[in-house]
């Protein structure tokens, strides 16, 4: 079948199977590989993506479900630049082999739209879905809450 | 002056923002164009003979490119760098479920899979060896054919008569504990791609620990000349010793030199990850530890037991690694350790962090503890009355020549609040909960240990536009190493990171310089990186003199993108020097080899390989655990770790490296266990094999003991494993002083409940 969608603000039409995994699709077909695959059953989060806005698991997700939806990966999260979140996972040390973080600088970027200043324990429920084997995800909540004070400041200056 | 010091500064790693944009290739992100799929038919079956393969109607389905059996396997058809029992396909025996006996190459992963579902087994069963007791059996079906039964090996090491010296003390604490098989689950699972040259080289891209290595393996396995093997190791997402030794090398290879030149990629599944990859092993660990009254530890006698699965692939070395430390890093003057290294059907056990010592620190922590009980005794002051300092021999006889900061690292734990108020958290627990605060020491030797030559080829370049290119040999399988090594070249050419790229391990570009592993990659890269930057800083000095006029190299300096005529200020900048020299010379090269010791202890000998350690890091760790009594749920609600790793190059990789092993210990400790029922895995998924998320984990502390490594570059050694080894027996340790026994790991609520109410774990 033929899917359009928005792939990181880049408008795609593509003439494929649509009962391949939308991970399939955006990393083969597209090119897009920042959706990493380290489970393909729902379990890891490495996948993630958000689409129409919303964190979803591209390994659980059939292409046709893409067709005339806008789809963020990592690599296409901040408008000019990278998004604060991707910033304070570098800067913070939440990145190590770095496998699991573009899932989780997704999931993060949607939750901190949700929830602009949140505890901790808030944070690690949010990220419960994302598997990550390398930091043990202190570092990695150190820069999600790190990211909400810079999205607020930023936001403090736009008003 | 410029300073661009960085050693020593919490600096932000080099390759972070590359992967935190998902810009980062890895291994698994090569979909080479004209690509083929390649995939292994698992045997299913853990012990049975291989009667026939049926591939008629694999090889009828249209887009099946190649089906292969052991029959079509040139070479030895045997992996295993050191042991060499382990066949690329299977050709008349199973050994275990995750067996691989047939090979597909296909157009598409759909087509794939379709192909192996209509491959035919015809395998006759035999009699399941599911664990160390059936295999020890007087009558247990062998899983290879050896003199010894299913034992691989059997070793000893002896300091002293220990026999005599455990009857000759007044304290005798006896005790068997046992560990669960661990599995790896770096997210980025197992694989490659791979094509066959014209010219008949075969060119990899693969998700490894060891390129170098991965050449002789494949070389030998499949009859090809190394030379001819061509790897390139981008960032791994993940390896922790699971990408140590041949996963998907071999099998791609073969698909590669069956595809026409085509591009074949083979990327195994979670599941068949978990059935097919290497695992911690299980161990059992029986142990006797003598005292005097005052708590002085005398003497040790141990039986360590390691289930090596279907296939030896580094068994041996492992084991010889838990004989090395059982004894823990106490000064014991008596040691008599027998190990054996035991064939079963499960799945096939290999290097994992904390490399055959996580276990026993279990044990021997264990020990500690109930000694403390037994004397009435602080367990604090128990272990550091008996802690390890440099000039100390330990326990297999080796001298500590070395930074030996185990006691430090007691005292730092000592003066933490945690452990000041310890009875005052246990005693405000709620109403049925316990709380107890356990702690444990534990050390780890680093590098490969004498009998392997542990070194480094370090290869740097200035550009033709003066920018410095390291060539990093050494994976990246995500502790840091590579970004390290930009640091140590800013440090010693003082540039800054703007100047700096990084390669990463590539056969043909880079020298050879062992595997990621042992927690070696930092010490020996890094030594001999240091020495090729000193080459770079008095090569471009001297031949900047000419230049700026300089009658000495001395008059000169490097400063970030130039060489400065130091009293003048004059500068040429690199970028133009570059253009003077001839491209080969502007490179520089470095090695470094790793000190080993002279010690040996009796029986040390009938180990070939590594063994035993000059180096080791060390460190204690403290837990704050809550157990709910009605159901056996153990939280741990505090964590914090001490730890010696020498001087600290970066601060932020350093706590990285200590809070990622501490939440895979925790992982050993309470949720995480491959359990095989006859052989068969019933942990085949993220679903039924339980690693930590972000919810099950508390923050953790860490702070740095720096000791001075006098033979380490710039003072420091490597931490990569030891903080695996310290949350098992620290949990442990908090349980005990709740009441609860625990010798099983991992601490279930089923198994914690069961103690609470009496039973044994
Ligand atoms: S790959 Fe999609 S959740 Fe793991
Ligand atoms: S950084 Fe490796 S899995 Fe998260």
């Amino acid at each position: 079948m033929i899917i359009s969608f928005v792939l990181d603000g880049e408008e795609q039409t593509l003439d494929v199977d649509g009962g391949l995994r939308a991970v399939d699709v955006l990393r083969e077909y597209c090119g897009v590989t920042a959706p990493k695959e380290g489970c393909g059953t729902g379990e890891c989060g490495a996948c993630a993506v958000l689409v129409d806005g919303e964190t979803r698991l591209s390994c659980l997700m059939l292409a046709a479900q893409m067709n005339g939806c806008i789809v963020t990966t990592a690599q296409g999260l901040g408008t000019d630049g990278p998004h604060p979140v991707q910033e304070a996972l570098a800067d913070l040390g939440g990145v190590q082999c770095g496998y699991c973080t573009p899932g989780i600088a997704v999931t993060a970027a949607e939750f901190l739209e949700r929830n602009p200043d949140p505890t901790r324990k808030e944070i690690r429920d949010a990220l419960s879905g994302n598997l990550c084997r390398c930091t043990g995800y202190h570092k990695i909540v150190d820069a999600v809450e790190d990211a909400a004070k810079r999205l607020q400041k930023e936001h403090g200056r736009g008003e | 002056m410029l300073s661009t010091q960085t050693i020593g500064s919490r600096s932000r790693r080099f390759d972070a923002p590359e992967k935190a944009l998902g810009r980062e290739r890895f291994a698994s992100d090569e979909y080479p164009e004209s690509m083929l799929w390649a995939g292994a038919l698992r045997a299913g079956v853990p012990h049975g003979l291989l009667r026939g393969v049926d591939t008629t109607q694999a090889r009828a389905i249209p887009g099946v490119v190649a089906v292969l059996t052991a029959e079509d396997v040139p070479g030895e058809n045997r992996q295993g760098f050191i042991h060499w029992d382990m066949p690329v396909l299977c050709g008349t025996k199973v050994r275990h479920a995750g067996d691989a006996v047939a090979l597909v190459v296909a157009e598409t992963r759909q087509i794939l899979a379709e192909a192996l579902l209509a491959i035919v087994l015809d395998i006759e069963p035999l009699p399941v060896v599911d664990g160390l007791d059936a295999a020890l059996a007087p009558d247990a079906p062998l899983v290879h054919d050896l003199e010894t039964g299913n034992v691989l090996k059997q070793a000893s090491l002896r300091k002293g008569n220990a026999q005599a010296a455990l009857a000759r003390c007044p304290v005798v604490i006896e005790e068997t504990f046992f560990t669960p098989q661990q599995a790896h689950c770096f997210l980025e699972t197992e694989n490659g791609t791979a094509y066959m040259a014209e010219d008949g080289t075969l060119h990899m891209t693969v998700s490894t620990q060891a390129p170098f290595r991965d050449r002789f393996e494949i070389g030998r396995a499949l009859g090809l000349p190394p030379d001819r093997l061509h790897i390139t190791a981008p960032f791994l997402g993940g390896g922790f010793g699971g990408k140590d030794g041949s996963t998907v090398q071999c099998l791609l290879a073969l698909a590669a030199m069956h595809a026409g030149g085509r591009p074949v990629k083979m990327w195994w599944s979670r599941e068949e990850s978990m059935l097919a990859g290497y695992k911690r092993h299980a161990a059992r660990m029986h142990f006797r530890l003598g005292a005097e009254a005052d708590g002085t530890l005398t003497a040790l006698i141990c039986d360590l037991d390691y289930d090596s699965g279907a296939y030896a692939h580094l068994g041996v070395e492992i084991m010889a690694l838990g004989l090395e430390h059982s004894s823990g890093p106490y000064r014991v003057e008596y040691l008599e350790a027998n190990g054996r290294c035991i064939y079963t059907n499960n799945p096939v056990a290999g290097a994992f962090r904390g490399f055959g010592v996580a276990q026993v620190c279990f044990a021997f922590e264990g020990m500690m503890d109930r000694l403390a009980v037994r004397l009435g005794m602080d367990p604090l002051e128990l272990r550091l009355k008996n802690a390890i300092r440099q000039g100390d021999k330990n326990g297999v006889g080796v001298v500590m020549t070395g930074s030996t900061g185990m006691a430090e690292c007691l005292v730092g734990l000592q003066d933490h609040q945690f452990w000041r108020s310890r009875d005052e958290w246990v005693q405000s627990a709620p109403p049925l909960t316990r709380r107890g605060v356990g702690i444990s020491a534990v050390y780890n030797g680093m590098g490969y240990g004498r009998g392997l030559a542990d070194a480094a080829v370090a290869k740097i370049r200035l550009t033709g536009d003066g920018r410095f290119r390291v060539y990093n040999s050494v994976s990246d399988m995500g502790q840091g190493n590579s970004p390290t090594f930009v640091q140590i070249v800013c440090e010693v050419l003082n540039q800054n990171e703007s100047q700096m790229e990084l390669v990463q391990p590539d056969t043909e570009r880079s020298h050879p310089s062992g595997s990621s592993s042992a927690g070696r990659t930092t010490y020996t890269y890094g030594k001999a990186l240091i020495q090729a930057c000193e080459a770079m800083r008095d090569k471009l000095l001297h031949r900047a003199a000419m230049v700026l006029m300089a009658d000495e190299a001395s008059a000169l300096s490097l400063v970030p993108g130039a060489v400065r005529h130091t009293s003048s200020g004059r500068e040429l900048p690199l970028a133009v020097l570059a253009g003077m020299l001839h491209p080969e010379d502007r490179v520089c090269i470095g090695e470094a080899m790793m000190p080993v010791t002279h010690d040996m202890p009796d029986g040390g000998e009938s180990f070939r390989l590594g063994f035993p350690h000059l180096i080791f890091p060390y460190a204690a760790h403290l837990a704050r655990v809550e157990v709910d009594e009605l159901t056996g749920l153990v939280t741990v609600c505090d964590y914090v770790a001490f730890t010696d790793g020498g001087r600290v190059l970066n601060p932020q990789n350093f706590e990285q490296q200590v809070q990622g092993a501490v939440a895979q210990g925790l992982g050993y400790a309470l949720w995480e266990d491959c359990v095989a029922e006859n052989g068969q895995l019933r942990t085949t998924d993220f679903s039924t094999y339980v690693i930590p998320g972000s919810g099950d984990l508390p923050d953790i502390e860490s702070h740095a003991v720096e000791t001075e490594e006098e033979s380490g570059p710039f003072g420091m050694k490597g931490i990569g494993e030891v903080g695996m080894n310290g949350p098992l027996p620290a949990v442990a340790s908090a349980l005990l002083r709740m009441g609860l026994p625990m010798i099983r790991a991992p601490f279930t609520p089923e198994r914690v409940l069961k103690v609470l109410c009496g039973g044994n774990s």
